[in-house]
């Protein structure tokens, strides 16, 4: 089945004072309708820049999409009009952001924020746009949909927003939504609940989610699939159960030993919380080699050569390293 | 409706609804307002009222205030009702403080949020015309306007509104460059708005405070400036304002004092009065300062 979201060969650049940061490296993903792919990554690894690119909302200038293709059911997005990206975000694809405390507009009524994302897109009345807007509301799990509708911003919680910005997103029933770490700003019982109303409606309403996460509990939650990325490169991908049971780069590795775990009877002896030794090399000065390679306990001479494609093991999972049965044994 | 979560829901207030509870409360916001009402209460209902035409002679010269019961606030070097003069003086001045205040903020709002929003060659080429403004001897420059064309109070106010934009322009600006990347403008790109409809109805309405503040102490400004142009005899000759009347009594400030201070006490308690107005509404939007 030809996938919903086929992005091929992205590449990104910022220009800067310190020369040109190569901000995705050819990117490739698929996304197929009513999935939810997992992307994570640490900071500043390309993973929101993945998302605004989708979105064509890449800050132009000093960013600039210097190739690749992004196709959205076998439409090219990149040369699209700027009325088609206009018809097609909102209506089409859809994103929700990290921080819902500065998501919505604090000067308008919830109920309006999502009734104007409604007539923007359809040929509808302002009464009937605000009815479906308190039904989307409702559907969010926010109760007293009809009075909260007349609400401002300020007068609802963190995952109450976050839930109105879902709203937002999905009242026009688009066929892909974009996740920015959706959840950072929340506390983990008000994140828990914002996952399964995400699963939920993505349940109800077959939207494909691409989910942007640093937080390896949420994929493992959450996505069906996974792409890890590095340095603008993604540099792993399959099925979240075999990722996360099987990771076969190093990278990969140490992100999963890093998410801490509760200690049964916690000590006066804890272990120390593990780490990736090291920081992101500079996207200015990427080198020709691995990007990994100044991280990575497995370095050989071949990683310092070039940067390792992304090449299939099994039919689903794919690993860009040179050193797999290394790394694997 | 009767459940026990429809009581925890906080009433919703419209945020200038509450700006207007703020402003309330701030004594100086108030007094402005009572102060200005005042002086447009004397300017509008006035001339109904005490309806004697200001150019008309109607005693000796340099009669002082309190002499004759016609001419209450005494005479003008030609015999003119001092009264009548500030009752219709008033109109004209307030007429050309709210004109001009509405062409700069305008122009300001227009040119700074373009600036603002677009960046780049946009800005660059509005702020470098914003600069030119700026650098201009204000005063002078009016001046040069006001002798190109007949002098009338709609020349007058046109001219006050061309040099004062560029403060305006440059706080729009400024609003401008700080929401634009917030993220609920983003949020608004991502579902579909176009820059029209992002710079109008959302970036405006969240940069509104400090314009309306702003807005308030420019009319106060153009007052004055409306002032300063008459007292230089550049105002319409065939409308009486405040500063024409001070002009015209300068040269008998010493033998009737009562020609120049009168009207400049209602220039006084008018600009007065806005800037309170202003400091109110600074204190009613900025819900920092609320809390004291």
């Amino acid at each position: 089945m030809a996938p919903l979201l086929s992005v091929k060969n992205l590449l990104v650049e910022f220009k800067t004072r310190a020369g040109i940061a190569k901000v995705l490296n050819n990117v490739s993903l698929d996304v197929h309708s009513g999935e939810i792919l997992g992307v994570v990554g640490e900071s500043g690894c390309g993973k929101s820049m993945t998302a605004l690119s989708i979105m064509g909302l890449v800050p132009s200038p000093p960013g600039n999409v210097a190739g690749g293709t992004i196709e959205l059911n076998g439409e090219d997005l990149l040369s699209a009009s700027n009325k088609r990206l206009h018809q097609m975000r909102g209506k089409e694809i859809s994103m929700i952001f990290q921080e819902p405390m500065t998501s919505l507009n604090p000067v308008f009524k919830v109920g309006h924020q999502i009734a104007e994302a409604i007539l923007l897109h359809e040929k509808t009345t302002k009464s009937l746009a605000w009815e479906r807007s308190v039904k989307m509301l409702d559907r969010v799990g926010i109760p007293e949909a009809a009075i909260r509708a007349n609400s401002y911003p300020h007068e609802m919680s963190g995952g109450m927003r976050q839930r109105v910005m879902i709203a937002i997103a999905l009242a026009c029933n688009p066929k892909l939504l974009i996740a920015d770490e959706p959840t950072t700003a929340l506390d983990v019982t008000v994140q828990a609940q914002i996952f399964d109303l995400l699963r939920e409606l993505q349940r109800e309403t077959g939207t494909a989610i691409i989910m942007i996460t640093h937080d390896m509990g949420a994929i493992s939650e959450l996505a069906d699939r996974v792409a890890v990325m590095y340095a603008g490169h993604i540099i792993e991908t399959g099925d979240t159960k075999d990722i996360l049971s099987k990771p076969q780069h190093p990278y990969t590795r140490g992100l999963i030993a890093c998410v801490p775990h509760l200690e049964e009877n916690p000590s006066e002896e804890r272990p120390y919380l593990a780490e990736i030794p090291g920081v992101v090399p500079p996207l200015t000065d990427l080198g020709k080699g691995c990007t990994f390679a100044p991280r990575c306990d497995f370095r050989t001479d071949d990683c310092t050569g070039s940067q390792p494609s992304l090449s299939k093991i099994s039919d689903q999972h794919s690993v860009s390293c040179f050193n797999l049965n290394t790394v694997a044994s | 409706m009767s459940s026990i979560e429809t009581q925890f829901i906080p009433k919703s207030q419209h945020p200038i609804v509450e700006a207007i509870k703020a402003f309330r409360q701030s004594w100086a916001g108030m007094l402005g307002l009572i102060l200005l009402l005042l002086v447009i209460l004397f300017s509008v209902a006035g001339p109904f009222i005490y309806a004697v035409d200001p150019f008309e002679i109607i005693w000796a010269p340099l009669t002082a205030p309190g002499v004759v019961a016609n001419a209450p606030f005494g005479t003008d070097h030609l015999g003119r009702d001092v009264l009548a003069g500030l009752v219709y003086g008033g109109q004209a001045t307030l007429f050309v403080g709210l004109t001009a205040g509405f062409l700069t903020i305008t122009i300001g709002i227009l040119v700074g949020a373009m600036a603002g929003y677009y960046g780049g060659g946009v800005d660059e080429i509005l702020m470098r015309i914003t600069e030119f403004f700026q650098v201009l001897p204000a005063l002078l420059f009016a001046m040069v306007l006001v002798t190109l064309f007949t002098p009338s109070i709609y020349v007058v106010s046109a001219a006050i509104g061309i040099v004062s934009w560029p403060t305006t322009a440059r706080l729009t600006r400024a609003e401008f460059l700080r929401i634009k990347n917030l993220e609920y403008v983003k949020a608004a790109q991502s579902i579909g708005a176009r820059d029209n409809r992002i710079i109008w109805r959302v970036v405006l309405p969240n940069s509104l405070a400090p314009l309306i503040v702003s807005a308030t102490l420019t009319i106060g400004v153009a007052i004055l400036f409306e002032a300063g142009l008459s007292y230089l005899g550049l105002g319409d000759p065939n409308a009486f304002s405040w500063g024409m009347m001070i002009g015209a009594g300068r040269e008998y400030i010493l033998d009737a004092w009562w020609l120049v201070t009168l009207p400049g006490i209602m220039i006084f308690l008018t600009v007065l009065g806005f800037s309170l107005i202003g400091d109110g509404l600074n204190d009613a939007f900025n819900p920092r300062l609320r809390e004291r």
